[in-house]
């Protein structure tokens, strides 16, 4: 869980820093130089569907024991340390998974907005127009609130599952935790941040592609 | 000052219970919640009723018997403080007290409010120990230990065993309980041999005895009288690891 | 009939060892053929249990909490003594004997306390290698410190919570032989009848008490480590299910109880606060290192105490002990508070408290040194109290804290009663009339990893393993007697409830049998003590039925015998005309108010054996002699 966590995490950066190549227009060159490389971009998706696999599989199957390890709650419970992020990591997993499968639907494969997929534009240069795909449909009010509403759950679920990978692969100690705690609590906001960045800005009108 | 008591009444294992309510009058500042329940039994028992059901022993903190969950913390508001030392100077006249058991699939409710917690016998019977036969040991002093060691084994052997670990984690978990006696045997260099192998039965014995997993929600630490703190259980996936590595080698 | 403690004839240091040479031992291969019963499961009854299962015997081990882990062993705080001399300050095992020799007013078996002496340092040696965290020093060697005005450092401790660890190490090899197979456990499970066949312990009758089953278990020898009787004062420092009911019942089947009157109040304990109380909360004797111990001179002074001046403070310990001070032995400071607050003088809404004052000790060395000292202590005071105790002085009062007296046993710890086997408090062996502090670990560990395994060899190799079974007709009679008695309690349906009957009893206790008796007190107890329990027997209320969980029925039975056990004690003190260690009979005091021994016609233990409960017991006189000490007056001036 934990591991496979970590490599996500990882994921997610490096996918970040990426996305961000979008505000300085070099999003065309950044994509295409991917897809340059198809055999290492095949091996990378490979990688990730593994990790996100066993990481839904694992995450599911915690999950239900745990239930079944708590058959009854109490007629009053006090939370003292558990947050809503903490006690919903199935539920913002699931939600992050399904927003996954829609998010590839419609920048991989490019059936959800095919008016404005890349396969079928180019920019100025030749390149497929990523940049313009992103900004065509961030500027639909729909397609923007399902961006914002999956990273919010991406962040509940960072929150809390940055520093928790770190206590369950036993890093952590007496001295680091409360530095990982915070540690893992600003580094998902600043996912958040950076990923809801792209959306929001594009819906407002300050990011033109 | 009278309080208000809501209180799970349980007749037996397989029987179903409920919240069920009860006056609690002039009940002095300087009662322990104990007394304060004793004095509702013993106005049970005039008044021809069923007194109410608890475990308690000690009275003095360090028996771990005694298990209520009071307004939804195990071993109630103060920080700390087993049931037994939590004192009515913390309530106020007219409050409404929740008083529930344990609860966790490990441990099955056997009346009111009291629960089995043999399941945590078996996590220490499976290794919660250093395979030391009586007799033909060394001077004590022949193996030196750090004080820091000595000191990491003590916190994690402060562990009194009550289980407000596992009712406070909403996974229903024993991680802080096994990790605190992991922690302890592992700290000192009599317990070391046996290490690697004891993280892993006894990790196997926790899941056996139908405990849930730990996904960190830290609960377990506030609700430990005794301060047992979740770094132990960041010890024990070390141990844990350290254990399989060992293995796979 | 003069009773024979068995000692081995030798020189002191060597009577073990020969001892050991000359017992029988029980055949390898034979061993699991022989079931042993142990009962109790603090540290006397789980160190025996964890190494007689560890030789291979077959053994059931029962406890009435839910878990072995929780004997009341375990709040003990101190440490325990043991004559290593690491700290090179002279201690030696015979100064351990003698101290608690000495300690115990001269009561004791000299051959009994040598071997305790001896066997304390094979305990720190095991508990070490079962890893209990003893406190240690910057170079990792293990820490002492003296305790309890020992002149040498001699206490093993971790932290504040010795006996906890030490219960837990001895927990983890019972539980280590639960897992092997050897140890079968009993949890929740009430001792209630010894079965005896043809004069010896064959066997016991159980309660479980969640299922509320009576049955039977048919064994080869019977081990009680069921702890002391202090909860006969109603309120003690001993947990609230401590009892006598294992012992006084066997006492009832033929067992003699040796000294029952020895009993030891502790002074540092945290007052009554009410007629709720259930129980004592001691608070560790080493206060009295730095906090100074007074009433107001005027008689129902009800001035808060920083606004009474100095001139008018009674610093009675000081006044009348000036050599020792506060450091006053216990029973002395225990019953020097009792007096002043008998004399009206007491402090607290209760009117049973004095003061501990720290002040003085916060003016010399600051508050940051006491609370680096005594924290822990001052925490636990306000969380009881709701006081602050560097603002204001601690109320601190007497409380009974630890029985000496016990089932009378012979070297081998046996009981007249051949295959029942008694340990640790339960017994009477080692600590004579008083008991030295961290001494009661060292001896439940000892009696339990270091004795029973040879002893009781020495008997089960003389017996055929196996010779009866639970279907023997004596078991069938033990299960009726039981729950006619069960049934009884049950049909009385009175007005009073059983906590109303045992909070009376403990009063009668502490008044008359408590730490200042007199004959006229003791008669009036055993006067007012069959009263209280013919009262019982027709006006105590105890609710819900046998068949299930009923703590009630629970505590009906044991305070049903401490009803009868508090007759016994308060004859036992009667009996005994002197003051010794933990017993004080006003009529036998030195001009100075210490207790006044007379060796020349008590130097005895008194053994009773019952005769029924219209009868009086017949008294047993095992004589004492003393070879290797000089008996000596106790001074403290």
């Amino acid at each position: 869980m934990a591991v496979t966590g970590q490599i996500l995490v990882l994921f997610i950066i490096i996918h970040m820093i990426g996305n961000s190549a979008i505000y300085s227009g070099g999003l065309n060159a950044y994509a295409d130089r991917l897809h340059s490389l198809p055999l290492l971009v095949w091996i990378f998706r490979l990688v990730m569907l593994t990790m996100f696999s066993l990481h839904i599989v694992f995450g599911i199957g915690l999950y239900l024991e745990n239930r079944k390890a708590k058959p009854d709650e109490y007629a009053i419970r006090k939370d003292m340390r558990a947050t809503f992020a903490s006690k919903n990591m199935v539920w913002t997993g699931l939600l992050t998974g399904v927003f996954l499968v829609y998010h590839l639907l419609h920048f991989t494969i490019q059936i959800i907005h095919p008016e404005s997929a890349a396969l079928s534009n180019s920019d100025a240069s030749g390149l497929p127009d990523v940049s313009g795909m992103v900004v065509q449909s961030f500027q639909d009010a729909g397609v923007s609130a399902v961006y914002v509403f999956a990273v919010t759950a991406l962040f509940l679920h960072l929150s809390h599952g940055i520093q928790s990978s770190f206590q369950s692969t036993g890093i952590s100690s007496e001295r680091t935790l409360p530095v990982i705690i915070k540690t893992g609590a600003i580094t998902a906001l600043v996912l958040f941040l950076g990923y809801v960045s792209i959306p929001v800005l594009i819906y407002i009108g300050l990011v033109k592609g | 000052m009278n309080l208000t008591l809501f209180i799970w009444r349980q007749k037996g294992r397989d029987t179903k219970g409920s919240l069920e309510q009860y006056e609690a009058k002039d009940i002095s500042t300087e009662m322990s919640f104990l007394e304060m329940l004793d004095e509702v039994n013993e106005q049970l028992i005039k008044n021809n009723q069923e007194p109410i059901a608890f475990d308690h022993d000690c009275r003095e903190g360090i028996c771990g018997m005694c298990s209520q969950v009071i307004n939804g913390v195990p071993h109630g508001p103060q920080q700390r403080t087993t049931v037994c030392q939590l004192h009515m100077r913390h309530f106020k006249d007219g409050d409404s007290i929740y008083i529930e058991p344990w609860r966790a699939r490990a441990f099955p409710v056997i009346k009111d409010l009291i629960t089995d917690r043999s399941s945590m016998d078996s996590i220490i019977q499976a290794g919660g120990y250093i395979s030391v036969h009586t007799g033909g040991v060394p001077d004590a002093n022949a193996v030196l230990i750090s004080k820091e060691n000595a000191d990491t084994a003590m916190d994690a052997s402060e562990c009194i065993g009550c289980g407000a670990c596992v009712a406070a984690c909403p996974n229903g978990s024993a991680m802080l309980f096994t990790a605190a006696k992991i922690t302890h045997l592992a700290s000192l260099p009599q317990g070391q041999i046996e290490a690697a192998r004891r993280v892993c039965i006894m990790t196997e014995a926790m899941l056996q005895n139908g405990f849930g997993n730990c996904s960190n929600h830290y609960e377990c630490q506030a609700a430990c009288p005794k301060g047992i703190r979740v770094s132990f259980i960041a010890k024990l996936n070390r141990e844990f690891m350290k254990a399989h590595l060992k293995d796979s080698v | 009939m003069l009773l024979d403690g068995k000692c081995p004839s030798g020189p002191l240091s060597e009577k073990w060892e020969r001892h050991r040479q000359n017992l029988k031992l029980v055949n390898p291969a034979n061993k699991r053929k022989y079931t042993i019963l142990v009962v109790g499961t603090g540290l006397a009854g789980a160190s025996a249990a964890a190494t007689l299962g560890e030789l291979g015997y077959n053994v059931e081990a029962f406890c009435y909490q839910d878990s072995p882990r929780r004997g009341h062993s375990i709040a003990a705080q101190g440490g325990i003594n043991a004559a290593k001399n690491y700290p090179n300050d002279g201690d030696s095992i015979f100064r351990l004997f003698y101290d608690t020799i000495k300690g115990g007013d001269f009561r004791a078996r000299e051959a009994n306390v040598y071997r305790l002496a001896m066997l304390s340092n094979n305990i720190i040696d095991q508990c070490v290698a079962q890893g209990v965290p003893f406190a240690r020093d910057y170079a990792g060697y293990l820490d002492n410190r003296s305790f309890g005005g020992a002149q040498v450092s001699r206490t093993f401790y971790a932290r504040g919570q010795t006996g906890q660890q030490l219960l837990l190490g001895a927990y983890a090899a019972l539980m280590r032989q639960v897992k092997a197979g050897t140890v079968r456990l009993h949890p929740r499970s009430e001792m209630l009848d010894v079965v005896i066949i043809d004069g010896e312990a064959k066997g016991i009758t159980v309660r479980d008490m969640v299922t509320g089953h009576v049955g039977s278990y048919a064994g080869d020898a019977v081990c009680l480590c069921t702890g002391g009787y202090a909860n006969v004062f109603y309120l003690s420092t001993n947990a609230m299910g401590s009892n006598v009911t294992a012992a006084y019942r066997a006492y009832k089947k033929g067992a003699f109880f040796a000294n029952p009157c020895y009993t030891q109040i502790h002074p540092t304990c945290i007052p009554v606060s009410g007629e709720h109380q259930s129980k004592l909360t001691l608070m560790s004797e080493s206060l009295r290192n730095d906090g100074r111990v007074w009433v107001p001179k005027m008689n129902g002074d009800k001035r808060t105490p920083n606004e009474i001046p100095h001139a008018e403070r009674d610093y009675f310990l000081e006044r009348k002990y000036p050599g020792f001070g506060n450091l006053a032995p216990r029973d002395i400071a225990s019953r020097s508070a009792k007096e002043v607050c008998d004399e009206g003088r007491g402090t607290g809404s209760s009117g049973f408290g004095v003061y501990l004052d720290f002040e003085d000790a916060i003016k010399r060395l600051g508050e940051s040194v006491i609370r680096e000292r005594y924290g822990n202590l001052f925490e636990m005071y306000d969380r009881i109290t709701g006081e602050d105790a560097y603002k204001q002085p601690m109320r601190i009062y007497p409380a009974p804290h630890y029985t000496m007296g016990g089932l009378w046993v012979d070297y081998n710890l046996q009981s007249n009663v051949p295959g029942l086997f008694v340990l640790g408090e339960a017994n009477f062996s080692d600590h004579g009339a008083n008991r030295l502090g961290a001494s009661a670990l060292m001896q439940g560990l000892a009696d339990g990893y270091f004795v029973i395994p040879y002893t009781i060899a020495g008997y089960l190799a003389q017996a055929v393993p196996g010779r009866v079974t639970a279907a023997h007709p004596a078991f069938i009679k033990s299960i009726e007697d039981v729950n006619s008695l069960t049934k009884k309690l049950l049909s009385i349906n009175g007005k009073k409830t059983v906590n109303d009957f045992h909070r009376e009893l403990g009063r009668i206790m502490w008044e008359h049998v408590g730490m200042a008796r007199s004959e006229e007190g003791l008669k009036r107890a055993l006067k007012l003590i069959p009263e209280l329990r013919s009262e019982f027997w027709q006006n105590v209320k105890v609710p819900g039925s046998s068949e299930n969980l009923n703590q009630e029925l629970e505590k009906a039975g044991r305070v049903a015998d401490f009803l009868e056990f508090g007759e016994l004690m308060a004859r036992d003190a009667l009996n005994r005309e002197e003051s010794c260690g933990g017993h004080f009979r006003v009529e036998h005091q030195m001009p100075d108010g210490e207790a006044k021994r007379d060796d020349k016609n008590y130097c005895y233990v008194a053994a009773w054996e019952f005769k029924g409960l219209n009868y009086e017991p017949d008294m047993h006189k095992e004589p004492l002699t003393f070879e290797n000490v000089a008996l000596a007056v106790r001074s403290y001036k």
